[in-house]
């Protein structure tokens, strides 16, 4: 089933600020490949279980103990604006 | 106030837990250190890194969920929940979706009714899960913009989901009280509003009485301490119910507590209706809880405040809500214990608490575990001196506060300040016909069928006494001198 | 012959031999990179004081002064890591990623980062916002993707070796158009940590070499458990080197049916069924063997690896790192950032990803690409019960021209139909130059092993090298 994409949602979700022309080719590109995509709805999966892992690798953990790592001053000296120890981005407004 | 709707309230407390590290990397999660002192490539989201979790917080997700009376998942995983915001350096959080680590628990509140009695509500609770915090971000007194910390990000968070069984303010604040008190108990928190180790978010709407459905329900967020959170459902709850009799609608939206105006202002920016697209955190592994590892956690849990509760209830011979109110703070329940193994009456030390030292330490802003001189053994031997009819109760309450302050026991500032209580009956008896004499009026009234007006005589002989007379041998004496004329009913 | 010409091994023996040759060795590496690169473009970071500062690595390393280059989405400490896009320019990493520490620990000098498509997104290396690289062997064509740089710079011998990174092929399939070797580890094989995420689930670093014996011999500093990556294996790693030159008598090689259909390029049928051949007089058995669900691998990688993509490049904002938008406006410098700072290939994915991830679409696309994936990954458990090793060509197609593809999103995703599988599974891959189209653009095979069984894959396709000898011809730069 062709799928019609609501493409500024997905931009707006996806922090994109897409020009006209950008979201039409867009637009067309998606849809194209999820007519692609498509064809997994011939394959009969309801008792199939899905794969995140690949690997049967299972309760990997680290103990609990602290190992300073101090990339802090690294960090900020290329941040793209900070100010003393913080890095600094617009004013952002909470609430009433 | 005639009221025919209902309010039905949801909490959602998050839980910083209290471990060394941060849940997905070696970062300290000490509170109040310089600004991003405490970051890695990890929990600052750089390029390339990666989680790793940390076992103490699974074990201590493991262990509330069993105070909480929960099952707990023997298979757990975590998953993305994708949003942007600064204080989010991967523009996701790794919390848990589908598979959370504990659900299906209850917690118990005492609730006080009209008549000023007291009934057991069990609270449900619908599932706790771990997940990461985020940083902390300025606004006040920052110059064209704001600043990120991310300190606090990656510290770990349990978050605890209660079913919308609450049916007042008050059992809200119970429930955060009684919830406060288990992970207390179980030392798995600081549990400080003020500092942020623990936080909430209330879900609330109403109904017609009667109604089975749900009313469209209202988030309020931005309380800072249990009451906070009760003010602010008593407002909202008004304001609901105020806006329905004009027939208005309730928009389901997340509204902000400003607690210095007393109401709750909806969020200004304009929030769309969040899509998290959760997905399975492909970079942690799946994790499996043994049986025999949930067994050996549960063994491990130290007595609750429910057990608790019950025992001073059976041990103690104590009231279900005296028990309830002295084991709801784990150190008070200590300090509690500790007293009445001096070998006083339980009953006395409860109500010397209750009625006394609790109020005192909150006016002071003192806390139990650090009063400045006031220890168990100091106020059981003050209620021993009471009943051992050295002092009377009144002189009692008076040295309290003294006894707080200053490094003395009772025994030396009794002495001190030569309190002990007069006993001499022959003493007494002569204030008594003094006090009768000069006032015959009172005695009148007693006489011609007010019998309660004898407290005033009473009061009379204490003042005499400076207050040190024992108040039961004054009733005794003042009534035998009453006696022949008070019988008669008019 | 040139020192630049000269393979990791025999690098390795002439510094051991003569530890004094290594700056002449990083000269005339630089010498042929400034003479060869600005055709190629495989590079987009090169520094030469810092190379050279690098110069007196740890001395008994078993790479002691062997020059390596980076694929530029791993992340090396103070270093420029751009993983070629505009969103991550000026982001000087504060640490390396395991495998450059590793190199580092082995005694190698860090060479210079590799061009390649932006943030892993491509078959071509055309989307990186520094322009493309050329294929050493005609320029007007491309070196594959994305680890097209490090492909390239091994094939022009302006690398000894490099590391590449593989998603769907993306080590593999530059490996086979540009003739060099390339190797995709089994999935936890070698750690992630430093590797800037595309599909977590599905990234592996591997190396791209010369020859076989060169990639064993990375492989046996670069594999193994790694405490900061959750998902690397505890497993112990062999010494690769130990594989080469087994014979391969008796060893049973599957060729899939699904492989050999419409859609392979006949010159690229040609020189597969030629190697097959090889492998046969060598004395193993080719079988037909079944991956029935494999026409369904590239719809199933266009969900699973974007899905993560899009997650994954959500922390590209500006806030702590690389390009921002300058904004009093928080949403607008969120906004503009991303928009200006991400090329047209990361924003179809991130797009694409975000959607199938959305309310109401998780079943239909996320929740049923993981499952046909398990599918996949059946179809190569039941496969590997009959054969030790599948065969089949790497990319259906020799080399395509420069701008070929560009206007044709799905055609380009489709030249990665016989690669992405193995990431799918998870399971080991190997591209090895088989031959050369009529135009003299490489062709390659791919050999594909059970997980953790690279050892098998070393055995053949060493063999398979030695008596070939494809490694004997070289561009002509």
């Amino acid at each position: 089933m062709p799928q019609k994409i609501n493409i500024s949602q997905i931009a707006e979700l996806a922090r994109l600020s897409l020009k006209p022309n950008e979201q039409t080719k867009l637009s067309k590109d998606l849809e194209e490949i999820l007519v692609y995509v498509d064809q997994l709805q011939e394959l009969k999966t309801d008792s199939v279980q899905p794969t995140s892992h690949v690997l049967p690798i299972e309760n990997v953990f680290r103990k609990d103990s602290v190992q300073p790592s101090q990339v802090r001053d690294a960090v900020l000296k290329h941040a793209p604006k900070s100010e003393g120890k913080f890095f600094k981005v617009p004013k952002i407004i909470e609430g009433a | 106030m005639t009221n025919q709707y209902d309010p039905v309230i949801g909490l959602e407390v998050h839980v910083q837990l209290k471990t060394a590290s941060k849940i997905f990397c070696a970062c300290s999660t000490q509170f109040g250190t310089e600004p991003n002192q405490n970051t890695c490539p990890v929990c600052l989201g750089l390029p390339g890194s990666l989680p790793v979790l940390n076992e103490k917080v699974l074990e201590l997700g493991i262990k509330v969920g069993l105070a909480l009376g929960c099952q707990i998942s023997s298979r757990i995983k975590f998953d993305r929940k994708n949003y942007f915001y600064p204080d989010l350096p991967k523009a996701y959080q790794i919390s848990q979706y589908d598979m959370p680590v504990a659900s299906k628990g209850n917690l118990t509140i005492e609730v006080k009714q009209d008549n000023n009695e007291f009934i057991q509500r069990k609270i449900g609770i619908t599932r706790a899960h771990l997940e990461e915090d985020a940083g902390k971000l300025l606004h006040e007194g920052v110059r064209d913009g704001s600043w990120v910390d991310y300190n606090r990000g990656g510290v770990p968070l349990l978050e605890i989901v209660s079913e919308p069984d609450l049916r007042s303010p008050e059992e809200a604040f119970q429930y955060l009280v009684s919830l406060k008190a288990i992970l207390q108990y179980l030392d798995v928190s600081d549990c400080n509003m003020e500092e942020g180790s623990l936080r909430c978010d209330a879900n609330v709407s109403i109904r017609k009485k009667g109604e089975t459905k749900f009313g469209t329900k209202v988030e309020i967020k931005n309380m800072n301490s249990f009451r906070a959170v009760q003010k602010a459902l008593v407002y909202e709850i008004k304001r609901q119910t105020e806006a329905v009799e004009n027939g208005e609608k309730i928009i389901q939206e997340t509204r902000l507590w400003n607690e210095s105006k007393g109401q709750t202002f909806s969020m200004r920016s304009k929030e769309q209706a969040h899509d998290y697209r959760y997905f399975p955190e492909p970079d942690l592994v799946p994790f499996t809880v043994s049986t025999v590892r949930i067994e050996e956690l549960r063994k491990s849990l130290p007595e609750l405040p429910k057990a608790r509760m019950e025992r001073f209830h059976k041990e103690y011979g104590l009231s279900e809500y005296d028990a309830y109110v002295l084991v709801s703070d784990k150190d008070l329940s200590k300090w509690f214990e500790d007293c009445v193994g001096e070998g006083v009456n339980p009953k006395l030390v409860s109500n010397w608490i209750q009625s006394e030292l609790l109020a005192l330490i909150n006016f002071k802003k003192y806390s139990i575990e650090n009063l400045p001189h006031l220890t168990p053994k100091r106020l059981a031997g003050l209620i021993r001196l009471i009943e051992n009819g050295t002092i009377n109760g009144k002189i009692g309450k008076e040295i309290l506060p003294e006894m707080l302050e200053a490094d003395k026991s009772a025994e030396e500032i009794v002495k001190e300040k030569g309190l002990v209580q007069v006993t001499d009956t022959k003493l007494l008896e002569e204030i008594a016909d003094r006090v009768i004499k000069s006032n015959q009026k009172t005695v009148d009234e007693i006489r011609s069928g007010k019998p309660q007006a004898v407290g005033f005589l009473v009061g009379q002989v204490m003042k005499e006494t400076k207050g040190k007379a024992n108040p039961k041998l004054i009733n005794e004496i003042l009534e035998k001198k009453l006696a022949p004329l008070s019988h008669g009913k008019a | 012959m040139e020192l630049y010409q000269l393979t990791l091994k025999e690098t390795q023996e002439l510094l051991a031999k003569n530890p004094g040759k290594q700056g002449e060795l990083v000269q005339t590496l630089t010498n042929r990179l400034k003479h060869v690169d600005p055709k190629v473009k495989a590079y987009i970071n090169y520094d030469q004081k810092r190379v050279e500062s690098q110069k007196n690595g740890k001395a008994n390393g078993i790479l002691a002064g062997i020059p390596i280059s980076i694929k530029d989405n791993i992340v090396t400490q103070d270093w420029e890591t751009t993983c070629a896009s505009k969103i991550l320019k000026g982001f000087i990493p504060p640490y390396d990623a395991t495998v450059v520490r590793k190199l580092r620990e082995a005694g190698a000098i860090i060479f210079g980062k590799c061009n390649m498509d932006e943030f892993a997104f491509g078959s071509s290396c055309e989307t990186s916002c520094f322009g493309p690289t050329h294929n050493p062997w005609n320029l007007d064509y491309v070196p594959g993707g994305s680890s097209g740089g490090s492909a390239a710079a091994v094939a022009s011998d302006i690398a000894i070796a490099a590391l590449g990174s593989d998603t769907g092929g993306s080590i593999r399939q530059p490996a086979s158009f540009c003739g060099v070797v390339g190797l995709k580890p089994t999935y936890g094989r070698v750690s992630r940590y430093g590797l800037v995420a595309f599909g977590s689930s599905l990234d592996q670093i591997g190396p791209i070499t010369k020859t076989v014996e060169d990639s064993a011999l990375m492989m046996n500093v670069l594999a193994g458990h790694d405490e900061r990556d959750s998902t690397s294996a505890n497993m112990p790693v062999p010494d690769y080197t130990i594989f080469l030159g087994k014979s391969v008598k008796g060893l049973k090689i599957g060729l899939p049916k699904e492989y050999f259909v419409k859609g392979l390029d006949p010159e690229v049928e040609k020189a597969v069924k030629q190697a097959v051949k090889v492998f046969q007089d060598l004395g193993a058995t080719c079988v037909e063997v079944n991956l029935p669900h494999m026409k369904y691998a590239v719809a199933v990688y266009y969900i699973v690896a974007v899905a993560e993509a899009s997650s994954n490049l959500g922390r590209f904002d500006g806030v702590e790192y690389g390009f921002r938008h300058e904004s009093t406006n928080l949403r607008d410098m969120y906004f503009e950032t991303r928009n200006q700072g991400f090329g047209a290939e990361a924003k179809r994915r991130i797009l694409l990803g975000t959607f199938v991830l959305s309310a109401g679409y998780y079943d239909a696309y996320y929740l049923k690409g993981l499952k046909v994936r398990t599918l996949i990954k059946q179809d190569f458990d039941q496969a590997f019960q009959k054969v030790d090793l599948i065969l089949g060509p790497t990319a259906p197609t020799p080399p395509f021209k420069i701008g070929e593809k560009m206007n044709d999103p799905l055609s380009m995703y489709l030249s990665d139909i016989y690669t992405i599988s193995a990431n799918l599974a998870g399971v080991p891959a190997m591209s090895l130059p088989c031959g050369f189209s009529a135009n003299g653009l490489p062709i390659g095979i791919q050999l594909t092993a059970k997980p953790f069984d690279e050892g098998t894959i070393f055995r053949a396709a060493s063999v398979y090298e030695q008596a070939a000898k494809w490694y004997e011809r070289r561009p002509k730069l």
